[in-house]
C-alpha cells in the first residue's frame, strides 16, 4: 500500500461548501407544506402535571396542531437508554444500577426545568410559540432535588418512590491494601474537589425535520445527531416500523462534542408529528431551549486521599465519588465508569480504592461530552498530586517525573477492568517521556525563574501541569462500505458521522491509499441509516480507530478485486500488477499501464462474453474494536493573577500528546485546539448554575460564557507518536483528549501563583470572584 | 425564540414619534439600535405592543462639540463616536473599546445606551461622572434631565412612557484633566462585574482641583462617589489619599450579587478600580497622555 | 402585521412582504433562500449571523427585517466571486481556519470588513476582533492565522522600484 496521502496535511474537501456558505445544516432544508414545532416545557423542576388545557392554544390562526402525552400515546414508549454494563465488567464489579427510561412528553410529572410537557405546531415558527403561550398546564410543584451530596441522604426526598432514594448506581472498585498502604505512609493529603456542571454548547443547537411518505410507509428524518443509527434504533422501538423504512440523515453538523449523541426526546416527537399531522415538521432549538433541553454534563464531586513516601513514590489512592446525572440515568456506567478507570492516568500507584455513587437530581440530565468523565476525573487526581507536591515540598513536576509510567513499563495492567469489560492495559506509550517533551518545549526552568523574578515586582505569575491518560476509540465496531462507480471513482459509506472533524478528508486519505486512486476520487458518506445498514456513532473519540480500520480494509479487499480483473485483463500475475493514482500496470511494463475504469468497463459482461472478472468492486468490512487504545498528554498552563481584582490572564499553553500515528496533521492539530479551548473554558469561565430551587440561572450567552479568541492564547502542541498495536493503521482517537486537562493545569497554575497566600483551589470555574474569595478578600 | 407580535410605526418627523409613543399608552418602546431591545423581545422579557422605529427621523446623527459640551444625537451609533474619538477624546475611545462588539456598536447607539440604564453599562456612567445632560421630548416639549437625576433603578429612569431622548450632552473635562478608565468583565466585551470612570483636574500647587469619579455594576444604578470626590478635593493627592479616597467610595456602595460575583466581591474591586482611575486620571494631568 | 420591504442583497434588489417581528436573519435565510447566514443565540452574542450593512458588520439577528428596507447587505454568499474563492476564504482553506462550519461565514464577513479598516492588523487586534464571534470547534488559532495570512494576500502588491527612464 502506498502511503501517498496518510500522514498528510491536505486541504479539506468539505471546505468550499462551508466558506460560500453552502453547507446544508437541519434548518437550512425547506419541505413544502412545513410546520414548524414549538414546545411547553416544565418551568418547575419537579411537578406533577394535574391537567394541561389546550383548545385556547387550538384556536390560534395559525395553529394546526397541539399534542400533549395523550395526543400521542400509542408512540411513547420510553426514549433510548445507554451504558448497559457489559458481562466482563459486572463480573469483576458489581454493580447496583437502575435506569428509567425518560419518556418524551412528560405524562404527569415533569422532573427538571425544561422538560417538554406539550408540542404546538404552526405555520411558522414564531406562531408556535404564541401558541406554546396559551395552553394552560395545571402544576403541583413537588420536592426539588437541587444538590448532589443532600440528595444521596438517605432522608432526601425520593425522585423515584420505586427506589427508596435517589442512588441511581453504585459500586466499588479498586486493587491492593489502600488502608495498610495509607497506614504505612509517610505523607497523606486529603481534599474534596467539585468540578461544576459544564457542557458542549455547540454553536448550531440542535435541529430535527421529519417527513412521512404514505405512499412509501415510511419515515425520513434529518437530525443533527452525531448517532443517527442510535436514532433510527429508538424510532423503531416506538414507531414500530422495520428500520429500512426509517431513514435517518445528519446532514452537516454545527459541531457536537457529544450533545448531540443522546436519544433526545424531539428525536421521537418530531417524527411522531409528521405522521400524526400528515405534513413535514420542522423543529430547531433556540438557544434559550438548549440551555434546559440539551444534555448537561460533568458535574462531580471527589473526596479523594493520596498517600506517598517522603521520596515522592505514590502508595495509593482513595476516591470517593458522586456523580450528578440529573433527573434520569440515560447513560448508565458510562460516565461512572470512565472517571473511575482513568483516575490513576499515568501514575504507578499500587493501591486503589474507589466508591462511586451516580445520584439523581431534579435537574437536566447528565451525558457524555468530550472527556466523558476524564476531565473530571483528571482534575481530582492532579488536583490532590500538587497538594501532594506541596506537602512534600517537592516541585510538582519532580513529584510526576518520579511517578508516571514509561515506555519500559508498556503494557502495563491496571488491575480493574476497563468499562467494555475487558482488561484495562495500557498498549503503548510513554508517559514520562511526555512530561519531559513538555517540560523542555515551555521550558520550565526559565518559566520558574521568571516566576520568581515577577513575584519580586509583584505580580502572581502560575505554573500549571495536569497529564491524562485516555481510552479511546472504544468498540465495538463501525463499519465501511467501499464501492467503485463505473469510472472507478470510490464511495465510502459509514456509520460515522462528522460535526466538523473532517471525515470527508481523513477518511478519503486512508482510502485513496488503501485503493490507489487520487484523493479527490473519493467521496464519504457519513451519517445516513440508508448508506450502511449497522452502524454506532461518533462520539468518544473513535471514528478514527474504527470507521478508519474499517475503510482500510474495505478499500483493501475492493484493491484486490481491482488487482483480480486488472491481471486478467491485462494477462499478468496479481502479484505483478500494481495500482496508483488511478492507473494500473504490470510491474516493471510502462506500456501496459491502463486506467482504472477500463479495468472496470473489462469485468462488465457483453453479449460476445463474460466479464474478464466478476462485476463487483464493493466490500463491506465491519473491523472488530474490542477495547480501546490509549493516548496520552501532558498540559502546561502559564498564568497570571491579578490579586486587585482575582482576574486569572492565561499566558501561555501547551499540549505534549501521544495519539498513535497520524492520517492528516492539521486536523489532529485543530481537533486539539478545540478541546483545550472548551477545557479551558470549564476552568475559567463555564457553569450552569441552578438555585436551591433546582432553577436554571444561566439562560443565556450573557450567564453562561463561552470563552473567545480574547481568552485563549496561541496554543502550542508538541507530537510524540507511540503507534497502536490494536489496529491495522496504528491510530488512536484525538477528538476529546484536548478538553480533559486544561481546568486541572489551570486550577493548578493559579494555586501556584497564589502560593505565597496559602491559597487551596478545590473547584472551578476560577471567575474573578471566585479568586478573590480564595483570597479572602470577597 | 420570536417576539411576541407588536405592531411597528416608522414616523418621519420628532412629533410623528411624540405622537406615536403618546397613543401606546406606555406600552410603546422607542426603536433606534435594537442591541438592547431586540434580544428581550426575543426572549419575551418586553412584550410592547408598539414599536417606533426613530431610525427614519432627520437631524439625530449628529456629534457636535461647542464650548466645552459635547451633544450626541439619538441616532449617532457607538461607532461612529468611537471614530470621532479616536483622534479626540482618549476617554470615550478607551470607553467604546468596551463596549460589547464591533457588530454590536455598529448599530447600538450612544443614546440607547444611556437610556437603557443597564446598571452594568459602561455609557451611564460616563454620563455621570462628566454630569451630562439627557435631552428629551415628550408630548409638553423638551426638557433637559440631568444625570444625577436620571437613573432611578436598573432599566429605570426619569423618562417618562411618552417621552424619547432626543440627545446627550457630556460635559468635556478640560484639556488639562486626565481621565482614568477600569473595568473588570470575565470576558473582553460582556457586561462590567463592576467598573470605575475618573476625571481629576489638578491646579498649579500641585492639588486637586476637581475630581470626579463613578461606578458601574455597583449597584442599581451608576453611583457617583461623592464622598470621595469631597475627600479629595484640594488636597495634595498622595498614594495614601488615593486609598482613603477610593476605601471611602467603596464602603459607601451597595452593590448587588448574581451568578458572577459576590456582593462584596464589587465592592472590594470598586474600591481596587478607584485607586486605579484616579492614579491613571492623576498621571494624565497636564495633558499627560 | 406586515410590511412591503425593498432591499438589495449582494447587488440584487429584492421586494417582500415581510411580518414586522421577523429579523433580518429569518428574512435572509427563509424569504430569499439565503441559508449561508446561520442563527446560532437569537440575542446577538454569537456572532454566526453576522452580515455587512452598507459594508459595515451588523448582527442580522438584532435587527428587524423592516429596518433593511431601502439599505444594501451583503451575506457570505455575495462573497466569493462567481469562479473560486474569495482571498479570505481562500486562506481560512489553506489554515484550517474552520470545523464545522457554522460560525465561519458570520467570521469571514466581519473579517472582510475588519481588514478594509486594518489591512496589517497585528495578532491582538485579531483577537480581539474575534472576539465578536463564538467558536467552539477551533480553539481561534487556526482562525487568527487565517485572517493573518489573509491580510498578506490582500495587501497590495509592493511596486516595483521606478528606474529612471520611467
Amino acid at each position: 500500500m502506498g502511503a501517498k496521502y496518510f500522514g498528510a496535511a491536505v486541504r479539506r474537501r468539505e471546505d468550499p461548501r462551508y466558506l460560500r456558505g453552502e453547507g446544508r445544516f437541519v434548518d437550512d432544508m425547506k419541505l413544502p407544506g412545513m410546520l414548524h414545532a414549538a414546545f411547553v416545557r416544565s418551568p418547575h423542576a419537579h411537578a406533577r402535571i394535574t391537567a394541561i388545557r389546550t383548545e385556547a392554544a387550538k384556536r390560534l390562526p395559525g395553529v394546526a396542531h397541539v399534542f400533549t402525552f395523550a395526543d400521542l400515546e400509542r408512540w411513547m414508549k420510553p426514549l433510548p437508554l445507554f451504558g448497559a454494563i457489559p458481562p466482563g465488567l459486572s463480573a469483576r464489579v458489581p454493580v447496583m444500577m437502575r435506569q428509567i427510561g425518560q419518556l418524551a412528553l412528560c405524562r404527569d410529572e415533569a422532573r427538571h426545568v425544561g422538560e417538554i410537557v406539550a408540542m404546538v405546531l404552526a405555520s411558522s415558527r414564531a406562531l408556535a410559540e404564541d401558541g406554546c403561550e396559551l395552553v394552560e398546564v395545571d402544576y403541583e410543584p413537588l420536592p426539588v432535588l437541587a444538590d448532589v451530596i443532600a440528595a444521596a441522604r438517605p432522608d432526601a426526598p425520593v425522585l423515584y418512590p420505586e427506589w427508596g432514594d435517589n442512588i441511581a448506581l453504585s459500586f466499588k472498585a479498586g486493587f491492593g491494601d489502600v488502608e495498610a498502604a495509607l497506614r504505612g505512609a509517610d505523607a497523606r493529603v486529603r481534599e474534596r474537589f467539585v468540578i461544576p456542571r459544564y457542557v458542549g454548547m455547540p454553536i448550531e443547537t440542535r435541529g430535527v425535520v421529519a417527513q412521512w411518505d404514505a405512499r412509501d410507509g415510511a419515515l425520513t428524518t434529518w437530525n443533527g445527531t452525531q448517532v443517527v443509527h442510535f436514532v433510527q434504533q429508538g424510532l423503531v422501538a416506538a414507531l414500530g416500523l422495520p428500520p429500512h423504512k426509517i431513514r435517518v440523515i445528519a446532514p452537516d453538523v454545527g459541531g457536537g462534542f457529544g450533545t448531540k449523541a443522546n436519544g433526545y426526546a424531539e428525536d421521537l416527537l418530531i417524527p411522531a408529528a409528521a405522521i400524526a399531522s400528515r405534513r413535514p415538521v420542522k423543529w430547531i432549538e433556540d438557544r434559550r431551549e438548549h440551555m434546559m433541553g440539551s444534555a448537561h454534563a460533568r458535574a462531580q464531586v471527589h473526596d479523594i486521599e493520596i498517600a506517598a513516601r517522603r521520596d515522592g513514590t505514590m502508595l495509593a489512592v482513595r476516591d470517593r465519588i458522586w456523580v450528578d446525572l440529573g433527573a434520569y440515568n440515560s447513560w448508565g456506567i458510562v460516565l461512572p465508569y470512565n472517571t473511575v478507570a482513568h483516575l490513576l492516568g499515568p501514575h504507578r500507584v499500587p493501591n486503589l480504592d474507589v466508591e462511586c455513587l451516580g445520584v439523581v437530581t431534579t435537574k437536566t440530565p447528565n451525558a457524555p461530552y468530550r472527556g466523558a468523565g476524564r476531565p473530571e476525573t483528571v482534575f481530582a487526581m492532579d488536583r490532590i498530586v500538587d497538594c501532594l507536591a506541596r506537602e512534600l515540598s517537592m516541585d510538582p513536576a519532580e513529584l510526576r517525573r518520579k511517578n508516571y509510567l514509561t515506555e519500559a513499563d508498556m503494557p502495563y495492567e491496571l488491575h480493574i477492568p476497563y468499562r467494555d469489560g475487558n482488561p484495562l492495559v495500557y498498549d503503548s506509550g510513554d508517559f514520562r517521556a511526555g512530561l519531559e517533551a513538555a517540560l523542555t518545549a515551555v521550558d520550565y526552568p526559565a518559566l520558574r525563574a521568571e516566576q520568581a523574578r515577577l513575584r519580586a515586582q509583584g505580580i502572581h505569575r502560575g505554573i500549571g501541569l495536569s497529564g491524562y491518560v485516555e481510552g479511546t476509540a472504544i468498540g465495538p465496531y463501525e463499519g465501511a462500505t467501499v464501492r467503485l462507480d463505473p469510472s472507478g471513482h470510490a464511495v465510502v459509506a459509514t456509520g460515522a458521522c462528522c460535526q466538523g472533524q473532517g471525515h470527508e478528508t481523513s477518511f478519503a486519505q486512508i482510502a485513496a491509499d488503501a485503493l490507489g486512486i487520487p484523493l479527490d476520487w473519493v467521496t464519504v458518506v457519513g451519517g445516513d441509516t440508508a448508506a450502511i445498514p449497522f452502524g454506532v456513532g461518533t462520539f468518544a473519540s473513535r471514528s478514527a480507530v474504527n470507521a478508519g480500520s474499517s475503510i482500510h480494509e474495505a478499500s483493501g479487499r475492493v484493491k484486490e478485486k481491482i488487482v483480480a480483473a486488472a491481471a486478467a485483463l491485462l494477462e499478468a500475475a496479481p502479484s505483478d500488477i500494481e495500482v496508483a493514482d488511478g492507473t494500473v500496470a504490470v510491474r516493471g511494463a510502462p506500456g501496459s499501464a491502463t486506467p482504472l475504469a477500463a479495468v472496470i468497463r473489462a469485468a462488465i459482461p457483453t453479449f460476445a462474453r463474460p466479464g474478464v472478472s466478476a462485476l463487483d468492486f464493493e466490500a463491506t468490512v465491519y473491523h472488530h474494536q474490542p477495547t480501546v487504545t490509549y493516548t496520552s498528554a501532558v498540559h502546561v498552563a502559564v498564568v497570571d493573577v491579578d490579586t486587585g481584582t482575582g482576574a486569572v490572564a492565561l499566558r501561555r499553553y501547551l499540549v505534549a500528546h501521544d495519539c498513535g500515528k497520524v492520517i492528516n496533521p492539521v486536523i489532529v492539530e485543530g481537533q486539539i485546539h478545540g478541546g483545550v479551548a472548551q477545557g479551558v473554558g470549564g476552568g475559567l469561565l463555564e457553569e450552569m448554575v441552578y438555585d436551591e430551587q433546582a432553577q436554571l440561572l444561566t439562560g443565556t450567552f450573557m450567564d453562561y460564557l463561552v470563552p473567545t479568541a480574547m481568552e485563549l492564547p496561541d496554543i502550542e502542541t508538541v507530537h510524540l507518536e507511540y503507534p497502536s498495536p490494536r489496529n491495522p493503521l496504528g491510530v488512536k482517537g484525538i477528538g476529546e483528549g484536548g478538553a480533559i486537562s486544561p481546568p486541572a493545569a489551570i486550577a493548578n497554575a493559579v494555586e501556584d501563583a497564589l502560593a505565597p497566600f496559602g491559597v487551596r483551589v478545590t473547584r472551578t470555574p476560577l471567575g474573578p470572584s471566585v479568586v478573590l474569595g480564595l483570597l479572602g478578600r470577597a | 425564540m420570536k417576539p411576541a407580535p407588536f405592531d411597528y410605526v416608522a414616523p418621519a418627523s420628532l412629533d410623528e414619534a411624540v405622537g406615536a409613543m403618546a397613543t401606546g399608552g406606555g406600552d410603546a418602546k422607542v426603536l433606534a439600535g435594537g442591541q438592547s431591545l431586540i434580544p428581550m423581545l426575543a426572549l419575551r422579557l418586553a412584550r410592547p405592543t408598539l414599536l417606533v422605529d426613530i431610525n427614519r427621523l432627520p437631524g439625530l446623527d449628529g456629534i457636535r462639540e461647542a464650548s466645552g459640551l459635547l451633544e450626541i444625537g439619538a441616532l449617532v451609533r457607538q461607532r461612529a463616536l468611537e471614530r470621532w474619538a479616536a483622534t479626540r477624546s482618549p476617554l470615550f475611545a478607551e470607553v467604546l473599546r468596551h463596549v460589547a462588539h464591533p457588530p454590536i456598536r455598529n448599530r447600538g447607539t450612544v443614546v440607547g445606551n444611556v437610556v437603557h440604564a443597564d446598571p452594568a453599562s459602561e455609557l451611564p456612567a460616563v454620563l455621570l461622572c462628566l454630569e451630562g445632560v439627557v435631552v428629551a421630548r415628550g408630548p409638553r416639549g423638551e426638557r433637559m434631565i440631568p444625570a444625577d437625576r436620571f437613573y432611578r433603578a436598573p432599566l429605570t429612569t426619569a423618562l417618562g412612557p411618552d417621552e424619547l431622548a432626543t440627545a446627550v450632552r457630556f460635559t468635556l473635562p478640560p484639556p488639562e484633566a486626565g481621565w482614568g478608565f477600569a473595568e473588570v468583565s470575565r470576558r473582553h466585551g460582556d457586561f462590567a462585574l463592576v467598573g470605575a470612570v475618573a476625571v481629576v483636574t489638578r491646579g498649579d500647587d500641585g492639588a486637586v482641583s476637581r475630581a470626579r469619579l463613578a461606578f458601574f455594576g455597583a449597584g442599581g444604578t451608576p453611583t457617583r462617589a461623592l464622598a470621595a470626590e469631597q475627600a479629595l478635593a484640594g488636597r495634595t493627592a498622595t498614594p495614601a489619599l488615593l486609598g482613603e479616597a477610593a476605601r471611602a467610595a467603596a464602603a459607601a456602595l451597595s452593590p448587588d450579587a448574581d451568578i458572577h460575583a459576590t456582593a462584596a466581591y464589587r465592592r472590594q474591586v470598586a474600591g481596587t478600580l478607584a485607586e486605579r482611575t484616579l492614579a491613571a486620571a492623576l498621571a494624565r494631568c497636564g495633558g499627560a497622555r | 402585521m406586515t410590511r412591503t420591504i425593498r432591499v438589495t442583497v449582494n447587488g440584487q434588489e429584492h421586494e417582500r412582504a415581510v411580518e414586522v417581528r421577523a429579523t433580518l436573519a429569518d428574512f435572509l435565510r427563509e424569504d430569499l433562500d439565503l441559508t449561508g447566514t446561520h442563527v446560532g443565540c437569537e440575542h446577538g452574542v454569537c456572532g454566526a449571523c453576522t452580515v455587512l450593512l452598507d459594508g459595515e458588520p451588523v448582527r442580522a439577528c438584532l435587527m428587524l427585517a423592516v429596518q433593511a428596507d431601502g439599505l444594501r447587505i451583503t451575506t457570505i454568499e455575495g462573497v466569493a466571486p462567481a469562479d473560486g474563492l474569495h482571498p479570505i476564504q481562500e486562506a481560512f482553506w489553506a489554515k484550517h481556519g474552520l470545523q464545522c462550519g457554522y460560525c465561519t461565514p458570520g467570521i469571514i464577513m466581519s473579517a472582510s470588513a475588519f481588514l478594509r479598516e486594518r489591512p496589517s492588523p497585528s495578532r491582538e487586534e485579531i483577537r480581539e476582533m474575534l472576539a465578536g464571534h463564538l467558536c467552539r470547534c477551533t480553539g481561534y488559532h487556526f482562525i487568527v492565522e487565517a485572517i493573518e495570512a489573509a491580510a498578506q494576500a490582500l495587501a497590495p502588491p509592493t511596486p516595483r522600484p521606478t528606474s529612471p527612464r520611467e
